[in-house]
């Protein structure tokens, strides 16, 4: 772990389990009204990483979380209420979203990969967490993980190769 | 519009050319442009139709059908209330039809599959959004036997064309490239190869493509035969895994005699011929529908209506649901056997 500036944090994720850990850790710090965007290139984890959250937050090891691109966004129940899982990567902008029904879907939590698009509607108060390969390593990832300053210490807590409490 | 014998009067789809209108918006989520554009094209295929079918009046109509789902909620209630309003006026049933089963059925229309296309069959859908294994068992009786756990075929397809700079929409154009390399120039994983099952996962093959992109020295420009290669490479992985969970899906259904393949992916003529040698395999029949009908389209919403109507004047009567709200999930397992009342 290293401060690469004041507000981010890198994490070294060097198998695919570690970053299935840190989507359930993300999971347990779940408030409703969070948003967590998933930031990266095509095959960096997003999707890895939101299913290990999705899972662990409805408390289903075995959900199928199918691929939201060209749905663009998925809708579960869980205990905290309605998460919806958003995939931009097919729009070009925020214009398309009070149809998908994000001012709804915020009430939520929501969980939003390639969320650049959403331009002006970006929450203040979301977790980003941007996910990059790691040259010459297919399992590899580097986290950078920006804002929750209240709840970082617990999301940093433990390892994130560590099981999830 | 079809008649009662499944023959199409008249049809009409807002063409993909069309979508510069909605400037760049991806159209399946513009409400807006569903309540623009469908009265248009309802009034066209009314239009038609009565030169099709001379003397032919909207009164003519005994029944009006729409998707209500599953889908993007938005679209699906302008389709269905335009469809039920037309039926309300009309005094004719309402039919609600699951888009889905409308794919699962498009093989049974009249004419489509040399012999017919009696049940049960097995469906593989693969498409944009869908890639799974449907045992298509009788009208109303649907057996989801797998699935993708991750992304569907056609998504893989289009976001490997991405990483190699190829324009949209990108299966077509990868597999026109593929065409100029060698599909045994680069090793790819077979997710799911061999194992139980038909389940499908393509997200490892995406990422394996990525990374051998990432790994290329930043200040060399991917050439066009390594391009190529690529494509071949990566559809010859997509090939390997889908008739081997394919021969599985046919494995689980030994009942069937006839194997159909749809989607947009199912367009593709590498897939296309690995699938009908697996099917000749098991000595099974194989047919694809053409690609009009393969991606949604009303033709095969018609054509639902039509099998649930007949259905139901064997059961009793279609009794026109005109308060069945349309449904962003709705299982195909879910269909219940009466017409008219999903769910």
């Amino acid at each position: 772990m290293s401060e690469a500036d004041s507000g981010t944090v890198e994490l070294l994720l060097a198998r695919l389990a570690d970053t299935e850990a840190l989507g359930r850790r993300v999971a347990g710090l779940l408030r409703p009204g969070d948003s967590v965007l998933l930031e990266g290139p095509l095959g960096a984890g997003k999707s890895t990483l939101a299913r290990a959250l999705l899972r662990a937050l409805c408390r289903d090891p075995a959900m199928e979380v199918p691929s939201p691109t060209f749905t663009l966004v998925q809708e579960y129940e869980s205990p905290l209420g309605p998460v919806s899982h958003f995939d931009l990567w097919r729009l070009d902008g925020p214009a398309g979203l009070p149809e998908l029904g994000w001012e709804e879907a915020r009430e939520g939590v929501v969980l939003v990969e390639w969320p650049d698009r959403l331009q002006s509607l970006r929450p203040d108060d979301a977790l980003a967490i941007g996910l990059a390969p790691v040259v010459d390593d297919a399992d590899g990832r580097l986290a950078r993980i920006s804002g929750w300053p209240g709840r970082r210490d617990a999301l940093l807590a433990l390892p994130p190769g560590a099981p999830a409490g | 519009m079809l008649d009662g014998n499944g023959r199409v009067l008249a049809e009409a789809v807002l063409s993909q050319a069309g979508h510069a209108e909605f400037g760049g918006v991806v159209p399946e989520i513009a409400a807006r442009a569903h309540l623009l554009h469908l009265p248009e094209l309802a009034r066209r295929v009314l239009a038609e139709a009565a030169i099709a079918e001379p003397g032919f009046v909207p009164a003519d109509l005994v029944a009006v059908a729409a998707s209500t789902g599953p889908g993007l909620i938005g679209g699906l209630i302008v389709g269905s209330g335009l469809g039920r309003g037309l039926a309300l006026s009309l005094g004719v049933p309402f039919v609600p039809v699951n888009h889905i089963e409308a794919h699962a059925l498009t093989a049974r229309l009249p004419g489509l599959v040399p012999g017919g296309a009696e049940f049960p069959y097995l469906l593989l859908l693969v498409s944009g959004g869908h890639c799974q294994c449907i045992a298509v068992d009788g009208l109303g009786s649907y057996r989801r036997l797998g699935g993708t756990i991750d992304d569907a075929a056609g998504e893989a397809f289009d976001k490997v064309a991405k990483l190699l700079g190829l324009g949209w929409p990108g299966g077509p154009a990868l597999e026109r490239l593929a065409l100029e390399g060698d599909p045994a120039a680069i090793p790819l994983p077979r997710p799911l190869l061999g194992r139980a099952g038909c389940d499908f996962s393509f997200s490892g093959l995406k990422t394996a493509v990525a990374q051998r992109l990432a790994g290329r020295p930043a200040d060399q420009a991917l050439d066009r035969r390594e391009a190529a290669d690529l494509a071949a490479s990566f559809q010859a992985a997509v090939a390997d895994v889908m008739a081997d969970r394919v021969r599985h899906a046919l494995g689980m259904m030994p009942e069937a005699t006839l194997l159909v393949a749809a989607g947009g992916v199912a367009a593709n003529a590498t897939l296309r011929s690995r699938l009908a040698a697996v099917a000749s395999a098991q000595g099974v029949r194989f047919a694809a529908p053409p690609l009009r009908l393969c991606t949604d389209n009303a033709v095969m919403v018609a054509w639902t209506a039509i099998e649930r109507l007949r259905a139901g004047a064997v059961e009793g009567g279609v009794s026109g649901d005109l308060l069945t709200p349309a449904r962003p999930r709705w299982p195909l397992q879910e269909m219940a056997a009466t017409p008219g009342s999903p769910g």
